[in-house]
């Protein structure tokens, strides 16, 4: 696999995020610090200070300011990215929106972690989930190297002039932003090629043609405008793959939608997101020799969410279980669940389906809570077995 | 630096009539007064509120200045993202063009939710220009009392019952809180004194770093007076000295105007719905508090720029 421009570091997955900011070179870059994405921004700040990038940085004073800024710089035709998590995410909700209704191409590093309360600074998903219904792209990575290449892809998408929307690249905090791994970065150059430069629609840097942004639109205009959005993310899909076969040409590093692991054959699955998805293979290789068809499926990209090829790659199976590293409380099932489970409607013969919520606020998913996992999909296919759809794995008193 | 009325009225309007503010509202007259003062091409952010509703109903606007609307709290993050994108592309030789930048808000969007965000941003040593246009409370969403809401004012959520008699705080000075960011440039002005006005938003364009104008505003409906009467409103406010006129450059305080009699706070409030119940006997004691507060914020203001008082007051009200 190795390319002509093969570069192995050994590097934390926020160090290689930050690597490839430091390629990516953005124009403007406005953050503020919130474990575990801090040293992202830290290491950034070193490169605007050493002058090894040309970005103006502005740490400003809250997350809410730091996407409204990002917005600012965006909307006056600026290559733009953040970075943030949990808590910080949530601060910038309402601009998330913002961002996506403007159609500003912004690139946000979300490093996942659990949402208050309890505080917690450790790993799950409820940051991002809680915001699949903003407009944003949003990319899930297994590891840094992903994070790594699908950092660098995503301006690219975001950009594309089909798209103009913001994109979110999600890896999980710790496991992937502080654990140290091999990562192959690619040739300066070579990223400054792959994604070119930002060559935005209008602007408000351009005093000939003068544009107003963010206008009131009533009932007669709203609509239409939320409906050209909606247009933009259909073509994300397209726009995604071609840039991942680009990207696959340029790195030997290919991406799908989602990811499978021994899927063709398998009768029970396992649904999951980022790291919990690739560590689980462990489990399923070990299933598969004692003669289990046990499998994965892994979606990497929640939003445009891939329902139709995912609900095909599921049809054979005899039994799915969803993780979800978050909650939805009262809702029918985990946010990934709902979404998973909404897809199979389309199908002539539904597999059987349950939903586990585990690894809240970075509570350990362990091989055996894996291997229980698949116990309750083999018994639940021979019509045994506890019954219930969302159960929880790895807690006290369940 | 001479204001001539007769180069003012070559120059093309920014905003363009057609837009959906009350008759008699003060902000288009502060606008086109802000708009006027400023030589280059101009990026505004606009707070939601009153202004930015009035001005940009889609699929119109009537701005021929590049023009942005993000959220209510958050035009100085806005803004400090724009001037950011043309520091770094300027720097970069991706672009040429001079430009000026303006955030502009009400007084909710500056002194209630933005204060954040314009605090960030005045820290951050941006170079724009700040303006509030102060109408002393929420006006686009149905008049609700803010911080900038004075004392005894009649407000639908500070409403005169039985028990209590309008706003129960004074207002907040925000002047005096961005006084203490030590930025280049802050002033205080009204429509009233439109020389006065243009002048210190000349300056404020000029200035090389963050710059700060808190505009006193008179609205129609908020105030409930006759359409007619918003600029001689915004006048009894500086000769009453309920608004005063001074600018804070680098630190060093100058007092702009001293009416040579300081009318009582009365002549102010007279003309005025919102304030109609302090006139009442009953409520003689909130009336005084207010103009003890405008007195004392006065007397404060003449000691920091180390003015005298011009002479013997007349006795307060009533
Ligand atoms: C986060 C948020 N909270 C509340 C509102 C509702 N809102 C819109 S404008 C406004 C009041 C604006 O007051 P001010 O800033 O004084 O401007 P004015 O309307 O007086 O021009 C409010 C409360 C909002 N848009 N966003
Ligand atoms: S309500 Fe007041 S501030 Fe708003 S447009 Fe009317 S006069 Fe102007
Ligand atoms: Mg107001």
């Amino acid at each position: 696999m190795a390319t002509k421009t093969a570069n192995r570091i050994a590097v934390t997955g926020n160090a290689g995020v930050a690597q490839a900011m430091r390629q990516i070179r953005p124009d403007v870059v406005a953050a503020y610090p919130i474990t575990p994405q801090s040293d992202v921004v830290e290491e950034f700040s070193t490169f605007v200070a050493e002058g090894t990038v040309p970005t103006e940085f502005l740490p400003v004073e809250s997350e809410h300011s730091a996407l409204s800024a990002c917005v600012g710089a965006s909307a006056a035709g600026a290559r733009v990215m953040t970075a943030t998590s949990s808590q910080g995410l949530a601060y910038m909700w309402e601009v998330l929106y913002i961002a996506a209704g403007n159609r500003c191409p912004i690139v946000m590093i979300n490093v996942n972690r659990a949402l208050s309360a309890p505080i917690n600074i450790h790993c799950d998903h409820s940051d991002s989930m809680g915001t699949l219904h903003s407009g944003w792209i949003q990319l899930y990575c297994k590891n840094a190297q992903e994070g790594y290449d699908s950092t660098i892809m995503a301006v690219r998408i975001a950009e594309h002039p089909d798209i103009q929307l913001p994109v979110m690249v999600c890896y999980d905090g710790f496991i992937v932003s502080h654990g140290i791994t091999s990562l192959e970065m690619v040739d300066d150059e070579e990223v400054a090629s792959f994604i070119g430069t930002r060559k935005p629609p209008y602007s408000l840097l351009d005093a000939e043609h003068p544009i107003s942004m963010g206008n009131l639109a009533f009932t007669d205009y709203y609509m239409e405008v939320k409906r050209q959005q909606a247009e933009a993310m259909r073509h994300a899909p397209r726009v995604i793959q071609e840039v991942q076969e680009e990207f696959g040409k340029l790195t030997g590093r290919h991406y799908g939608m989602f990811e499978t692991y021994r899927l063709d054959d398998a009768d029970f699955v396992l649904v999951a997101l980022n790291s919990t998805a690739s560590t689980s293979e462990i489990v399923v290789d070990e299933l598969r020799g004692k003669g289990v068809k046990a499998g994965i499926l892994r979606p990497r990209v929640m939003r445009p969410f891939p329902w139709q090829e995912i609900a095909q790659a599921l049809s054979r199976a005899s039994a799915v279980a969803v993780l979800d590293r978050a909650q939805s409380p009262g809702g029918n099932g985990g946010p990934l669940a709902i979404e998973v489970r909404s897809a199979l409607y389309e199908l002539e013969r539904r597999p059987r389906m349950i939903n586990g919520i585990y690894g809240l606020g970075g509570r350990d998913i362990l091989m055996s809570d894996i291997r229980s996992v698949y116990d309750r999909l083999q018994k639940l296919a021979e019509g045994r077995g506890p019954s219930e759809f969302e159960f929880y794995l790895g807690v006290r008193g369940d | 630096m001479s204001v001539n009325l007769k180069e003012l009225s070559l120059k093309q309007e920014t905003l363009a009539s057609g837009h959906r503010l009350c008759a008699g509202c003060g902000i288009g007259t502060i606008v086109r007064m802000l708009t006027h003062a400023c030589d280059y091409p101009l990026v505004v952010a606009n707070a939601t509120g009153c202004c930015e509703v009035s001005t940009t109903v889609y699929p119109y606007t009537a701005w021929r200045s590049s023009w942005i609307h993000n959220a209510f709290e958050n035009a100085s993050a806005t803004i400090s993202g724009v001037e950011a994108a043309y520091k770094s592309l300027r720097r970069q030789g991706k672009l040429d063009q001079e430009f000026r930048f303006m955030a502009i808000g009400g007084d909710g969007g500056t002194f209630d939710i933005g204060i954040q965000s314009l605090s960030g941003a005045l820290e951050r040593g941006h170079r724009f220009v700040y303006v509030c246009y102060d109408n002393e409370a929420y006006m686009n969403t149905g008049i609700q009392r803010s911080s900038a809401t004075p004392l005894g004012a009649n407000t639908t959520t500070s409403p005169v019952g039985k028990v209590i008699p309008g706003k129960s705080r004074n207002r907040k000075n925000l002047t005096e809180i961005v006084v203490g960011h030590r930025i280049p440039y802050i002033a205080q002005a009204s429509p009233s004194n439109w020389r006065d006005l243009i002048r210190k938003a000349r300056k404020a364009f000029e200035t090389d770093g963050p710059a700060f104008l808190n505009i006193l505003q008179p609205c129609v409906p908020g105030w409930r007076y006759e359409p007619n009467q918003s600029i001689e409103l915004a006048r009894r406010a500086v000769e009453t000295c309920y608004w005063p006129l001074y600018e804070v450059e680098n630190g060093e305080y100058k007092v702009n105007y001293q009416p040579k009699v300081k009318l009582p706070l009365t002549e102010f409030i007279k003309d005025q719905g919102r304030f109609s119940h302090l006139l009442r006997p009953a409520n003689a004691e909130v009336l005084a508090a207010l103009q003890a507060n405008i007195d004392r914020e006065w007397e404060l203001l003449l000691k920091r720029a180390g003015v005298a008082p011009k002479e013997a007051q007349p006795a307060a009200t009533t």
